[in-house]
């Protein structure tokens, strides 16, 4: 079929390409009205209570995010024995600072370098450190950044404005086990006096994924 | 049994590899986006807090409902977007573990109270339950077969060699693959087991690095590499 054919046919049967085999598709097809007929039944068969609902979104909005991954960053760059308590097991050295939880039970911190630069994906489905990071930002769960980020990190980290030069060699970690990776990216310079919360603010999400660098202020 | 639930005769519910997208060509630039922006639409907050409020019910395991999202359909797997993949696995589980009946879905059946409705977690209890999270690492009597350094070849088939058509964690870009043992995490749960309900069967589970080059054959560049997190029997001695 030519592209005008088939401009034709999805115009006239719309869900042609839905699968009426699966349960979901006896739900209504769009995405809010989808998520309030599964919500309804749900709540009217007993099974989820919507105030409990309304605390997994707090959580998320207001409690859980980067802030806690960057308070962990900066506490590297100014205590040695934090570092390398943080290196060695950061499980154990991040659930001291209270950040513990779903999608965070098995930590690892991988550590930024003149010689090496990591960056993390999970080309599977979208593996993150909820505890540290919160929830994964829409280009972490996008099939861009699933599909592209193995092959070609270079290409990819150009899309967020950084280039790497030749001889910094860019380690991806593709999360596919419930182990997850937080980067622990390169001090900048001139932070010298600077105290951790400052620090802290400085450090970005994205520079704890890998995607970008942190600069001074 | 292949995919919630089903006969292993009935095919149509097979995991279709659509979600297994590493190394694949043709996607667009990856678009950044502010750090502020948590949930983008209303229902994108609701649609997650319904998927973990179900999940509570302790009625399946991580391993389970990350195999119900990669059994949609591909053509639905590439139409929706990351919300409605999680909406739709959801749904398809609750069918499949018999919590609600497909009339009730389709809104043509009178939904009464759960008999699983006392396992419902109260806000009061959220805090609680998110804290304490879900470790995959268990006790095993499989002793670990490498050690740091070692060298390992993948499986050169990424398939589920206990189901077929079943859930892998080997991603097909990394099959056949000659990479070098990084770190041991343990052991681990492993999810072509538990995904089917064929017990947790923890086995070590170990951090792989690869060079681009045994992966691409047109690497960016000559000194990167690729670590995956692999399973001991996803592995043989190189």
């Amino acid at each position: 079929m030519d592209m005008a054919g088939w401009l034709r046919q999805s115009a006239v049967m719309p869900h042609d390409h839905s699968d009426h085999d699966h349960p979901h598709s006896l739900l209504p097809p769009e995405p809010a009205l989808r998520l309030k007929a599964l919500e309804t039944l749900l709540v009217r068969k007993g099974l989820v209570d919507p105030a409990a609902m309304d605390a997994i979104i707090d959580t998320y909005e207001n409690r859980i995010g980067p802030r806690n991954g960057a308070r962990v960053v900066a506490k590297a760059w100014v205590d040695p024995a934090f570092h390398a308590a943080l290196m060695e097991d950061a499980t154990a050295a991040v659930s001291e600072l209270g950040y513990y939880g779903r999608q965070g039970e098995h930590m690892v911190a991988v550590e930024n370098t003149a010689k090496v630069h990591n960056m993390v994906v999970c080309t599977l489905c979208s593996c993150y450190p909820w505890p540290l990071l919160g929830i994964p930002p829409g280009w972490y769960k996008s099939d861009a950044y699933r599909a592209r980020a193995v092959r070609e990190p270079r290409k990819v980290l150009a899309d967020f404005g950084v280039i790497l030069p030749q001889d910094t060699a860019v380690r991806v970690w593709d999360s596919t086990a419930e182990v997850r990776y937080l980067v622990i990216p390169q001090r900048p310079d001139g932070t010298e006096g600077l105290d951790e919360e400052t620090l802290a603010a400085l450090v970005t999400r994205d520079s704890m994924i890998g995607t970008g660098l942190v600069v001074s202020a | 049994m292949r995919c919630l639930g089903r006969a292993a005769d009935d095919g149509a519910f097979d995991m279709s590899r659509v979600h297994d997208m590493g190394g694949r060509f043709g996607d667009g630039r990856v678009v950044p986006e502010p750090e502020a922006e948590v949930f983008h639409e209303e229902w994108h907050g609701r649609a997650l807090a319904v998927v973990l409020a179900a999940g509570f019910l302790g009625k399946w395991n991580i391993d389970v409902s990350r195999h119900a999202r990669e059994c949609l359909a591909p053509t639905d797997y590439a139409r929706f977007s990351y919300y409605e993949k999680w909406m739709a696995g959801l749904a398809d589980l609750l069918v499949a573990k018999g919590i609600v009946t497909p009339a009730e879905l389709a809104g043509h059946a009178d939904a009464g109270l759960s008999a699983l409705a006392e396992k419902k977690r109260g806000a009061a209890e959220v805090p609680g339950v998110l804290a304490t999270g879900g470790p995959s690492e268990r006790d095993s009597t499989i002793a670990p077969r490498f050690g740091p350094g070692d060298e390992v070849v993948t499986r050169a088939i990424a398939e589920n060699t206990l189901v077929e058509g079943g859930h892998t964690r080997l991603p097909q870009y990394a099959a056949g693959a000659r990479g070098r043992i990084l770190r041991l995490h343990g052991s681990h749960v492993l999810p072509d087991s538990s995904a089917h309900g064929l017990g947790d069967a923890a086995e070590p589970l170990y951090a792989v690095v690869f060079p681009a080059a045994a992966l691409w054959a047109h690497p960016e560049h000559p000194g990167d590499e690729v670590v995956l997190d692999l399973w001991q029997s996803y592995l043989s001695p190189a």
